[in-house]
């Protein structure tokens, strides 16, 4: 009989084999288990926020009967456009509650009461009037924001077995507030004001456009500053410029200027844009020149990698028709690159997206409730948002903070998907 | 085998010189690649450039587009001259230089664009064609003349990069040749293809050779023997031998020349 191992006996072989069998097996168990973490914790990253934050989504509101009173509305006597703006609503919502619960008497208990109602109430009144003044006199139902508490209540984030002193709400107002239930004036609604408002010191009325506006126009001027220099910049460096030392010292603080922390770059805003040429302070546009020197060599390195991935062929055969240097580049390697380029711009626009520290330091951190309307406006952004929020003590604020987040997160998606788009829309084979 | 010779034609004889190599040496940083080389490069002719790998053929090649230029630490010094004008003269302007020498290369590089735009793209940028009806005819006489035209005129809007490799090579032909180019420069068209792709190319350089004039660089003493009229033959950076292609292979002067073509070295 033949024995065709290479072993002098079969036994050995067979150990060996069965030993290599165990080590693959094993090998792709480390990858799997690899992945299964990764996605383990991100799964719970994202679980955990939209726990927190889905509820941030709706906000409760309470049906009110409202008498647009002439007498409280009247400044100075008068009712005109502009006096309509400065009279008292609250003073409405007051009445309002009053009749509600005519038994509260005392001024403690009527202050309880009244904390009933957000200030956002009043301030829709003021919306309503002034777009409507007919509505003086009128007596209509509405519904109108409650204050936070009332809406953590109703959302069931307040234990009622907690200690009265230890609650933000007391014992009174969670039976005003039971009795609005019961009598089916107080609801959950979908929060639009969420999705269209700026920012506010009262968590029911804060909203995430502000913020929204302040980084897509900040973006903007990242990109329209980033962009160009940068692929320029690579195109130069890669196709254009003598490979000398000078040359090789520029790519290697290029590689540099990569892995610098970004506060730097804040300091670098605050001294040179802020001081030098004194800017305005929390603008879009001195936020978006910091990240663009911030996102600039990313864009260049990316940029660079995707110059230098087409092949030489193809600038061989343009020159060799005699395309010159310039029309080599623009007729065949920008289109070829252009995939990898936007990539790479788009990766450094969502690394832009989601910093914060070196807005800080050019005074982005400021509470603006406005919505901006031109990059020259103060203006905050998602981030350093999520972050203002993440620092307020008012329990109601944890929920809008993890709802920024998933706004953020959103933004961040389509720009991805964005750039998946484009790269299909651009990239060629040859 | 000895390599069958074709006859050579009145025309090889009493041609005019089109380029001409004097004493050209090129350097890669500090190591030579050419030393002295003195060709001239008939008019109408196709001339073979043989020799082993690494001898300095391609480089000598494409020395006289000025293809070197783009090779860092790249120097060519001595003269070329094409109709008598020395190419690497002070105002000598490279992109009309690479207009009037067309260049085929190793591999099929065609433009990852279509058909059309492929052969469309020097005439363009040249400005070649006045409207969009002369530009048609350039690109079909282009194609007819690299013998493409029967097989791609159904999809001249379909991709380049799509056809077979000898219809590449044969396209990227068609390209030269769009720009009316005096001098055609060809380094080893067919060492990706197979031999009937092959045999095609080759038919192709025997005609066009009656408009242009025609350098090949080969690594087959066999393609050389059947395209070119004349050979010449490089080693370690020098010029071996060069005359006419008959004689070469069949009385070659040089005993180095006689190694290579029997096969004892390269």
């Amino acid at each position: 009989m033949t024995d065709i191992s290479r072993h002098a006996n079969a036994g050995a072989a067979d150990a060996m084999m069965r030993r290599r069998y165990r080590a693959e097996k094993r090998f792709r168990w480390y990858g799997i288990s690899a992945t299964a973490t990764a996605l383990l914790f991100l799964g719970a990253m994202l679980v955990s926020i939209v726990v927190i934050g889905h509820s941030a989504f709706s906000q409760t509101f309470i049906k009110l009967d409202i008498f647009f009173d002439p007498q409280i509305l009247a400044v100075e006597g008068k009712i005109d456009p502009d006096s309509l703006r400065r009279a008292d609503y609250s003073a409405l919502v007051k009445t309002s509650l009053q009749e509600t619960f005519p038994g509260v008497t005392g001024r403690r208990e009527q202050r309880q009461l009244f904390a009933l109602a957000s200030r956002g109430a009043a301030d829709k009144l003021r919306e309503l009037v002034v777009e409507d003044p007919n509505l003086i006199g009128s007596k209509a139902s509405l519904w109108l924001l409650s204050s936070d508490d009332v809406d953590l209540l109703v959302k069931g984030e307040i234990s009622r077995e907690t200690p009265e002193h230890e609650r933000q709400l007391s014992d009174l107002q969670l039976e005003w507030a039971d009795q609005l239930v019961a009598q089916n004036a107080a609801e959950l609604r979908f929060n639009t004001a969420f999705f269209t408002t700026g920012d506010s010191r009262e968590p029911e009325t804060a909203g995430i456009f502000g913020a929204a506006a302040g980084s897509f126009y900040t973006l903007m001027v990242t990109l329209a500053l980033s962009f160009p220099i940068g692929i320029m910049a690579a195109l130069y460096l890669q196709e254009f410029a003598p490979k000398n030392r000078l040359t090789d010292i520029i790519e290697v603080n290029i590689n540099n200027l990569a892995a610098v922390p970004s506060s730097v770059f804040g300091l670098l805003g605050l001294a040179v844009v802020l001081n030098f040429f004194q800017m305005p302070r929390s603008a879009p546009l001195v936020g978006g020149v910091v990240l663009a020197l911030m996102t600039l060599p990313t864009i260049i390195i990316a940029a660079r990698a995707a110059i230098l991935a087409v092949p030489p062929s193809i600038r061989e055969a343009a020159l060799s028709v005699g395309a010159s240097p310039m029309q080599t580049s623009l007729h065949h390697v920008i289109p070829l690159a252009a995939p990898g380029m936007l990539t790479g711009a788009i990766i450094g626009m969502a690394q832009a997206l989601g910093e914060t520290a070196p807005l800080l330091m050019i005074g982005m951190i400021a509470f603006i409730a406005d919505v901006p309307e031109s990059v020259m406006e103060p203006a905050t952004v998602l981030p350093v948002q999520i972050f203002l929020w993440a620092d307020n003590p008012e329990r109601a604020f944890a929920a809008k903070t993890a709802a920024g987040i998933m706004v953020l997160l959103a933004f961040l998606i389509s720009m991805n998907l964005i750039a998946v788009i484009l790269r299909r829309q651009f990239e060629r084979k040859w | 085998m000895a390599p069958t010779v074709m006859p050579a034609d009145s025309i090889m004889f009493n041609a005019p010189v089109k380029a001409r190599a004097s004493d050209v040496n090129v350097f890669y940083g500090a190591k030579q690649a050419l030393m002295g080389i003195n060709l001239d490069v008939p008019e109408h002719n196709v001339t073979s450039l043989i020799g082993p790998s690494g001898c300095g053929k391609t480089t000598f090649l494409r020395c006289f587009n000025r293809m070197n230029d783009i090779v860092d630490g790249c120097r060519v010094e001595g003269s070329i001259t094409i109709d008598g004008v020395d190419i690497y003269a002070r105002n000598q302007d490279v992109v009309q230089l690479r207009a009037r020498v067309g260049m085929v290369f190793q591999k099929p590089n065609p433009f990852p664009k279509s058909i059309y735009e492929n052969v469309a793209y020097g005439p363009r940028i040249h400005g070649m064609a006045a409207n969009k009806r002369q530009m048609d005819e350039i690109v079909i006489e282009s194609l007819t003349r690299a013998g493409l035209i029967d097989e791609v005129k159904d999809r001249l809007d379909s991709p380049g990069t799509g056809l077979s490799g000898g219809q590449q090579q044969r396209l990227c032909i068609a390209r030269a040749i769009a720009v009316k180019p005096e001098l055609i420069l060809m380094d080893e068209p067919c060492s990706a293809l197979d031999p009937i792709a092959t045999a095609k190319i080759e038919e192709l350089i025997d005609e066009l050779r009656n408009n242009f004039t025609i350098m090949i660089v080969t690594h087959s003493m066999q393609q050389a023997a059947r395209v070119s009229q004349r050979t010449a033959f490089f080693h370690m950076g020098e010029l071996v031998e060069t005359g006419l292609t008959e004689q070469i292979f069949t009385n070659p002067k040089d005993t180095r020349t006689q190694a290579y073509i029997t096969g004892r070295i390269g």
